[in-house]
C-alpha cells in the first residue's frame, strides 16, 4: 500500500510541476495575475507530494518491505536503522528520488524568501525550477521507479553495499545533491533574467546567496566524500581524480567561478553576460555530473548502481537545457549592455583572471574526463587519463590564482590596488615565504616537491591576506559587514586548504609490509608493531581483527585495531582502517592479506597536516554561511542606495 | 594608456594564458594516457614494449601464487583466448580473487606484465566494461555464436 502512495505521490507531483511551470512561465510572458498567483500553491504541492514519496521510500526500508524491488536490492533485515533509512538514497532510484526532494526544497525555499522579487521574476524563476523538476520527476516515473514491486517478495534483501555503510556517506550524497541541485537556482535566475530581459545589480544580490548557499552545500559535500574516500576505501587516498570526483568538482570550480563573477556584476554592473553564461555552465556541469554519474558510461570505483539505458534520457534532458538555454542566451546576451570599465590592476581585473583561471581548470578537467569517451565512441581505442594530467592542469591555473587571490582581495574596484596595503602585503608575502621555509625544514627536514615551498608560501600568503581587513577594521574599532567577514574567512579556508594538500602531499609516507606477531617496522619515526589477530563479529558481518601499537620512541601513541570485514548478505570482503589522529598528523594502518606462514600485509602511512585539507574546506563553507547572513541580502534597498552602499564598504575597507 | 592599448593588452594577456595552458595540458595529456589492451592484444605484440599500459582480464583459476611471507604475488589474466602472467608487488585490493575481472597497470618486461597497480571493482558482481567486452568477443569467437 505504501509504495502505491508514493507512486501516486509522485505522479501527482508530475503533474503540479507541470502547472508550476506552465503557471510561472506563460503567467510571467501573458501577464495573466491569476496565473502567475497560481504558482506558488503549485510549488508547495509538488513539495508536499515529493515529500510524500520520499518519506514512503523511507518508510519501506526502514519496515524491511521486500517486495519493493529497491529494498529488497539494497536493505536487509540485519542492516541497522540508520543505514536503512540512508539507503533510501543509496542507490540509483532513490538517489534520484532525493535530486527531486532537494530540488522541490531549493523551490520551496525560493518561493518563500522571495517576496521581494517583483511578481512576474519570480514566476518565471519558479517556472524554470519547475521545468527541471519535470525533467526529473518524468525520468523516476518513466525509467528509474524506486517503487517497483518485486513478485514474489524477496524474504530477505541483498543488503546495502558495505561501503555505504557509514555515517559520513549516508551524509555525503545530501550534501553534494543539494549543491548540484542548488545551481539550478541560479540557472533559474539566469534564464528568468534573460526572459525578462532584467539584469541588474540587484539581479545579482538576489542571485549571490542563493549561489553562495548551492556552493557551500558542495564544498561540504565534496569534503565529506573526500573523507570517506580516505578512511573506507581503505588506501588512505583523499582525491583521486575520480571521474566521479570529477564529476563534483568541474560544478564546484563553476560556482566558485559564478560566485566571484557575480560579485561584479552587483558591484559594478559587469561582467553581466558573462555571468549568465557561468550560470548555466554551472547547471550544466551538475546535469552532466548526474549523467556520467548515473548512466554508467564512466567506470569508476563509485559508479554505484548505474545502467546504459537510462543514460539516453538524461543525456536528452541535457541537450535540451543546455541547447534551451544557450539560444536563449545567443538571443537576448547582445541586450545586455556593461556599464563603465576599469583600470588594468583592480579588484574586477582579479575577479576576471581569477574567472578565466577558474573556468579554464574547469575546461581542461572536463577534457581530460571525456577524451576517453569520445576515443572509445569513435573506436580509436580504450584509454585512460592518469591522476598526473589532473595534477598539471589544475596546478598551472590553481598556483597563480592563489598569490593572485592574496592580492587581489586589496585591489580597490575600478582603481588600483590600495595603496595603504602594498607594504603589509609586501611583508605578509616575506613572512609567508620565511615561515615556508621554516615549516619544511624545521619540521620535516626537507624541501619536499618541487612546487612545496611555492604552495606553503602561497598558502600561509593567503591566509595571512585574509586576516588583513578583519584585523584593521578591529584596531579602528569598525564593524564590517558580514559579505567581507565571510570573504575574509572563506580566503583563510582556502589557505588552510593548501596547507593540508601541501603537506600530504609532500611529506606522507606510505610502505606495505608483511608483518609476523611481534614483529615490527618503522616509518617517519613512528614504530608499527603487529601484536596479532583475532575473529570479532558485527551486527551484520565478520572481521579478522588485527592489533597494531604505534609508538614513537619510548612513548606509545596508539593502539589500533585494523579489520578485514567480510558482511554476510553481501560477502564482499572490506579492509577498515586503523587511524590514529593528531593535530599535525594521521597514522594510518590498514589490514592486508593472510601471507601464510602466521605473516599479514599490511598498509602503514603517515600523513601530515591531512586534516587541514578537510578543515579548510569547512572553513570555506563557514564563509559561505556568515556572507549568505549579510544585512543587504535581507533589507528591501534601492539598487543605488546598495551600489552606493558596497562602494562606500569598498572604500573604507 | 589608452583604452585601445589596454584592451589589446588584455586580449594579449588572455592570449597568452589560454596558449600556456593548452601546451601544459597537451604535455600533461600525452605523458599520462593509458591505453587499455586485453591479453590476446598483449599476446600478439600490439602492446607497446618498454611504456606502460593497461590490460584486464579475468584472474585465471588456480593461479595465484605468492612465497609465503612475502609481499610478492604472481598471477595470469586470461580473456579466454589468450593470457599473460602478472606479478605485482603490494596489498591487492579487496575484491582481488581468482575468476574475478580486474585491470592491472605496469609495463611488459620479458614477457612478464609488472604491475603498478591492480584494480578490483568494489561489487562481487563487477567485471570492468573493457574486460567484459574483451571476453565476450573472444567467447563468442571461440564458440562460434554470434555476439
Amino acid at each position: 500500500m505504501i509504495p502505491e502512495i508514493g507512486t501516486l505521490a509522485l505522479i501527482i507531483a508530475l503533474l503540479l510541476a507541470l502547472a508550476q511551470t506552465v503557471f510561472g512561465l506563460a503567467g510571467a510572458q501573458l501577464n495573466r495575475p491569476s496565473w502567475i498567483a497560481a504558482t506558488t500553491p503549485a510549488v508547495a504541492g509538488v513539495w508536499v507530494f515529493v515529500t510524500v514519496a520520499f518519506v514512503a521510500l523511507a518508510y519501506s526500508l526502514a519496515t524491511h518491505d521486500f517486495s519493493v524491488t529497491y529494498v529488497a536490492t539494497n536493505s536487509n533485515s540485519e542492516l541497522p536503522l540508520l543505514y536503512r533509512i540512508a539507503a533510501t538514497w543509496g542507490a540509483h532510484e532513490g538517489s534520484l528520488l532525493l535530486w527531486i526532494e532537494l530540488l522541490a526544497t531549493w523551490a520551496l525555499l525560493v518561493a518563500a524568501l522571495s517576496g521581494q522579487l517583483p511578481v512576474a521574476f519570480r514566476a518565471r524563476v519558479l517556472g524554470v525550477l519547475g521545468l527541471v523538476g519535470v525533467g526529473f520527476l518524468a525520468f523516476t516515473l518513466f525509467t528509474s521507479s524506486p517503487f517497483a514491486r518485486l513478485s514474489p517478495a524477496a524474504i530477505e534483501g541483498a543488503d546495502l553495499n558495505p561501503l555505504l555503510q557509514d555515517p559520513a556517506l549516508a551524509a555525503h550524497p545530501p550534501m553534494l545533491y543539494m549543491g548540484y541541485v542548488g545551481t539550478s537556482v541560479a540557472f533559474a535566475f539566469a534564464v528568468a533574467a534573460m526572459l525578462s530581459g532584467r539584469l541588474d545589480a540587484q539581479w545579482a544580490r538576489w542571485t549571490r546567496p542563493w549561489v553562495v548557499a548551492a556552493w557551500m552545500s558542495l564544498t561540504i559535500g565534496i569534503a565529506l566524500g573526500s573523507w570517506w574516500a580516505y578512511y573506507v576505501l581503505g588506501w588512505g587516498g583523499w582525491w583521486f581524480w575520480d571521474p566521479v570526483e570529477n564529476a563534483s568538482f568541474m560544478p564546484w570550480l563553476a560556482a566558485t567561478a559564478l560566485l566571484h563573477s557575480l560579485a561584479v556584476t552587483e558591484k559594478r554592473g559587469l561582467f553581466k553576460s558573462w555571468t549568465l553564461l557561468l550560470a548555466i555552465f554551472a547547471f550544466s556541469l551538475s546535469l552532466l555530473g548526474t549523467f556520467l554519474v548515473r548512466s554508467g558510461v564512466l567506470v569508476s570505483v563509485h559508479a554505484f548502481a548505474s545502467d546504459p539505458s537510462r543514460g539516453m534520457f538524461i543525456l536528452a534532458l541535457l541537450l535540451f537545457f543546455i541547447v534551451g538555454s544557450l539560444t536563449l542566451y545567443a538571443v537576448r546576451a547582445p541586450g545586455l549592455k556593461s556599464e563603465g570599465g576599469f583600470e588594468l590592476v583592480s579588484r574586477e581585473a582579479f575577479l576576471l583572471l581569477n574567472n578565466a583561471l577558474l573556468v579554464t581548470a574547469a575546461l581542461l578537467i572536463l577534457t581530460g574526463e571525456l577524451w576517453p569517451l569520445a576515443m572509445d565512441a569513435f573506436d580509436l581505442g580504450k584509454i585512460s587519463v592518469g591522476p598526473p594530467y589532473y595534477n598539471a592542469v589544475f596546478l598551472v591555473p590553481g598556483i597563480p590564482l592563489v598569490f593572485l587571490l592574496a592580492i587581489g582581495m586589496h585591489a580597490g574596484w575600478r582603481r588600483g590596488l590600495l595603496s595603504s596595503r602594498r607594504r603589509v602585503l609586501a611583508m605578509l608575502f616575506g613572512g609567508a615565504l620565511l615561515l615556508a621555509l621554516l615549516l619544511a625544514f624545521g619540521a620535516y627536514r626537507s624541501a619536499g616537491t618541487a612546487l612545496t615551498i611555492v604552495a606553503f608560501t602561497a598558502g600561509l600568503f593567503v591566509m595571512g591576506s585574509a586576516l588583513i581587513e578583519p584585523v584593521e577594521a578591529w584596531r579602528r574599532g569598525q564593524k564590517l559587514p558580514r559579505a567581507a567577514i565571510g570573504m575574509a574567512i572563506a580566503h583563510f579556508g582556502v589557505g588552510v586548504w593548501i596547507l593540508g594538500v601541501t603537506g600530504v602531499v609532500s611529506y606522507k609516507v606510505e610502505k606495505d609490509v608483511s608483518l609476523a606477531p611481534g614483529e615490527s617496522t618503522t616509518i617517519a619515526g613512528y614504530t608499527f608493531k603487529y601484536l596479532g589477530t583475532k575473529p570479532v563479529s558485527g551486527p551484520n558481518y565478520e572481521a579478522i581483527e588485527a592489533r597494531v601499537v604505534i609508538s614513537e620512541g619510548d612513548r606509545v601513541i596508539a593502539e589500533l585495531p585494523t579489520q578485514k570485514r567480510v558482511y554476510r548478505v553481501q560477502k564482499n570482503p572490506m579492509t577498515h582502517a586503523g587511524i590514529s589522529v593528531a593535530w599535525n598528523r594521521d597514522l594510518f594502518v590498514a589490514l592486508g592479506d593472510d601471507l601464510g606462514g602466521g605473516k599479514w600485509s599490511m598498509r602503514l602511512q603517515y600523513k601530515p597536516l591531512v586534516r587541514y585539507i578537510w578543515l579548510g574546506a569547512v572553513i570555506m563553507a563557514c564563509g559561505g554561511l556568515v556572507a549568505i547572513l549579510d544585512r543587504r541580502y535581507r533589507v528591501r534597498r534601492t539598487a543605488d542606495a546598495a551600489v552606493a552602499d558596497g562602494a562606500a564598504a569598498a572604500e573604507a575597507g | 594608456m589608452t583604452p585601445r592599448r589596454k584592451r589589446l593588452l588584455t586580449v594579449v594577456a588572455i592570449l597568452a594564458g589560454v596558449g600556456l595552458a593548452t601546451a601544459v595540458a597537451i604535455k600533461a595529456f600525452d605523458n599520462n594516457l593509458s591505453y587499455f589492451y586485453d591479453p590476446s592484444q598483449v599476446a600478439s605484440g600490439q602492446a607497446p614494449a618498454g611504456k606502460s599500459f593497461r590490460v584486464g582480464g579475468m584472474v585465471t583459476q588456480g593461479s595465484v601464487a605468492r612465497t609465503p611471507g612475502s609481499l610478492e604475488v604472481h598471477f595470469v589474466l586470461t580473456d579466454f583466448a589468450h593470457t599473460v602472467p602478472v606479478s605485482y608487488t603490494g596489498l591487492l585490493p579487496d575484491l582481488f580473487r581468482e575468476g574475478q575481472g580486474i585491470i592491472a597497470h605496469g609495463r611488459l618486461e620479458n614477457g612478464v606484465f609488472v604491475a603498478d597497480e591492480v584494480l578490483a571493482k568494489h561489487d562481487e558482481k563487477y567485471t570492468p566494461p573493457e574486460v567484459a567486452k574483451a571476453m565476450k568477443n573472444k567467447q563468442a569467437a571461440a564458440t562460434g555464436t554470434k555476439s
